[in-house]
């Protein structure tokens, strides 16, 4: 009889502090949503501001009575972004695709082919990673400028189209891949490039995917290397087009079509994350668990 | 196909300091016949996979060469060579279905031996229909269990029609009924294919029950070859003798004197011809005949019973294990005085040899 009410007791009590957890996790997520999401909500409630109400606003308001798209049309007439967008869309395309086989070469090899100075070469690789890239912009500006690639599309992809880190991620994770594998493959008949295409790449491709996207949204965003290479507007990406707004302004900078202009290339980013997401977390936690 | 290895070595170098090489396969000369199914037996570490490597391609040899019929394929690179392998850990393809890891050596061949797509199909199924796993053909490896997967790894390398079949420990991961059935199938699949195939096995059963030939190695060398049951009633080593027959050969330490082999002041067998020396005598546990008025002391321990026959457990000063056993028959009469159980001995399971080379004394077995 006592052990059947202390059962209940206990289960009272599991209960009541399973939900007390439960409320304390949900309130932090919630504080933790809004921190994160009220840059974005305040990005586009400025976007739909005129120019005028938010030169007015001597105290920042929270939201808007009055929202309007004029911000959109101005943000693509001031400056040609809708060029912009086109050269960031050529940009990332060749600058990832380009990369994925850089790579991809480069961890097949350091994995699977047997060469002398491999371990040493690699070594060397890594350590690269400890140059600063600022270091690095300096050299390869000088170089990409002797070569005479200043605003062209080779000048604005070359300096990116390797990768130490993802050549070191992405041979971990071909290292992983049992030598069986490998054997049985060369005894179907094989070649070690068929072998990497057929059976290497679509095991590792969640490993892949994150990191395309990866690269993606780092060249979407980059704007030093491109801000430096090129003074032809006509190669602009869009992150110096959003600059070019700024310095257009006349008198004051024109914030609300700069934001007009950031929600418009931010779009595309946020739906391939969300398209991807999953594939992005998977690929993260099994390179996390495994690695 | 025939199968020979002429003069076949291979050397690793060794690792470490004063490493030494390691010979792991040392001067191999036989033939496999065309059409047979070979076991390369041996305890684990005697190079019996780096031979079945060599053929198929994976390693290259020292020295020696391959040829399969006429055509010495020693410098060919293993996807040109022809040859199935199914591997101990089976290497299915994670990514794909069964059926395209089937399909996957098809889609490789080149030039004439390209097939059509409804030709790559009818193969995939006859050779699933061969090993029957047609009803998982849209699995992936992972959701199969380890028999299923060795299926696939049969039916993968049978699919190209390979001319040699070479399989590595192929039953090792399953559990004992189920490799018991599986090596049947091996048989089977042999004998329907006619596939010149060749068995690497640590387990001396196996490859006994299912091979036309075996072949027994240890470090490196190969010691003998010939039939299972020659091997078994007329080993030419101590190490063949000691390797073959479960349970394992009993070992004594005998002599012969005056044409008489001695086991202990026991004179158990006529061994006229003999020149006198210290032996090793091995008896194969079904080798003793209990018999009152047998020659062969020994100290009377207990019985299993195990059914059709029974194990009879006893021990003698010169034995070279602390126990012996001989498998005798259920209705055999075990009638031990004072702890003493006597036996005869069947010559023809008794076998002798030199305490030195360790080599077996042949002799005439009477009547």
């Amino acid at each position: 009889m006592d052990n059947q009410t202390d059962y209940k007791r206990i289960e009272r009590r599991a209960a009541i502090g399973k939900v007390l957890s439960r409320t304390v996790v949900y309130v932090l997520l919630t504080v933790w949503a809004i921190v994160v999401l009220f840059p974005f909500y305040w990005m586009i409630l400025t976007s739909v501001k005129s120019y005028s109400a938010y030169n007015s606003e001597y105290i920042p308001r929270f939201f808007t009575l009055t929202p309007t798209l004029q911000n959109y049309v101005d943000a693509f007439t001031a400056v040609p972004l809708g060029r912009y967008f086109l050269n960031t869309l050529v940009f990332t395309l060749a600058t990832t695709g380009l990369m994925l086989v850089v790579i991809t070469l480069a961890a097949f090899a350091f994995a699977r082919l047997e060469f002398r100075g491999k371990n040493l070469a690699f070594t060397i690789l890594l350590s690269l990673m400890m140059i600063p890239n600022e270091l690095v912009i300096i050299t390869n500006f000088v170089t990409v400028t002797d070569l005479g690639l200043r605003n062209t599309f080779l000048g604005l992809i070359l300096p990116s189209v390797t990768s130490v880190f993802y050549i070191y991620l992405l041979r971990e994770n071909f290292a992983q891949i049992p030598d069986e594998l490998y054997y049985a493959a060369k005894v179907d008949g094989t070649s070690d490039l068929k072998y990497l295409l057929k059976v290497m790449i679509p095991i590792c491709r969640p490993t892949m995917i994150t990191i395309v996207i990866l690269k993606v949204i780092e060249c979407w965003n980059s704007y030093v290397w491109p801000r430096l290479i090129t003074d032809d507007p006509g190669y602009f990406l869009v992150s110096n087009g959003i600059q070019e707004i700024r310095e257009n302004g006349i008198g004051r900078e024109n914030i609300p079509a700069m934001m007009a202009a950031v929600v418009v290339i931010s779009v595309p980013l946020i739906l391939l994350f969300l398209i991807f997401r999953k594939k992005v977390m998977a690929g993260v936690s099994r390179g996390g668990t495994k690695g | 196909m025939k199968v020979y290895l002429h003069h076949l070595t291979k050397k690793f170098p060794g690792r470490g300091k004063n490493a030494q090489e390691v010979v792991a396969v040392n001067d191999f000369d036989f033939e496999i016949p065309d059409g047979e199914l070979v076991g390369l037996l041996g305890p684990s570490g005697c190079g019996k996979s780096t031979a079945l490597n060599l053929i198929s391609g994976l390693l290259k040899p020292t020295a020696g060469q391959i040829f399969f019929g006429d055509s010495d394929v020693t410098g060919l690179p293993p996807e040109k060579r022809g040859v199935g392998l199914v591997f101990q850990n089976y290497a299915l393809y994670p990514h794909l279905t069964v059926e395209k890891n089937i399909l996957f050596p098809l889609q490789n061949l080149k030039g004439p031996e390209k097939l059509s797509k409804e030709e790559m199909k009818k193969r995939v199924y006859d050779a699933a229909g061969l090993v029957q796993i047609q009803e998982l053909m849209d699995r992936k490896p992972s959701e199969l269990s380890g028999g299923q997967q060795q299926r696939v790894a049969i039916a993968r390398a049978l699919v190209k029609m390979p001319q040699v079949l070479l399989l590595d420990e192929p039953l090792s991961n399953l559990d004992a009924r189920l490799r018991l059935q599986t090596r049947e199938e091996l048989r089977r699949i042999q004998n329907e294919t006619r596939i010149t195939t060749v068995f690497v096995t640590h387990d001396q059963e196996e490859a006994m029950s299912i091979s036309d030939r075996i072949v027994v190695m240890e470090r490196g060398v190969v010691q003998q070859i010939g039939k299972p049951q020659e091997v078994y009633d007329r080993p030419v080593n101590l190490f063949v003798a000691k390797f073959l027959g479960t349970p394992p050969i009993n070992l004594f330490s005998g002599s012969v004197r005056d044409g008489k082999l001695f086991i202990g002041e026991d004179e158990v067998l006529d061994m006229e011809g003999t020149e006198d020396q210290d032996v090793v005598v091995g008896i194969r546990p079904e080798g003793f005949l209990p018999d009152t008025n047998g020659p062969l002391h020994c100290r009377f321990d207990r019985v299993e019973v195990m059914g059709r026959d029974m194990s009879v457990i006893a021990s003698h000063a010169c034995a070279q294990s602390p126990s012996i056993r001989a498998i005798v028959h259920s209705d055999a009469p075990i009638q031990p005085e004072n702890g003493v159980i006597r036996f005869c001995l069947n010559p023809r399971k008794v076998h002798v040899f030199r305490k030195d080379t360790q080599e077996r004394i042949p002799f005439q077995v009477r009547g």
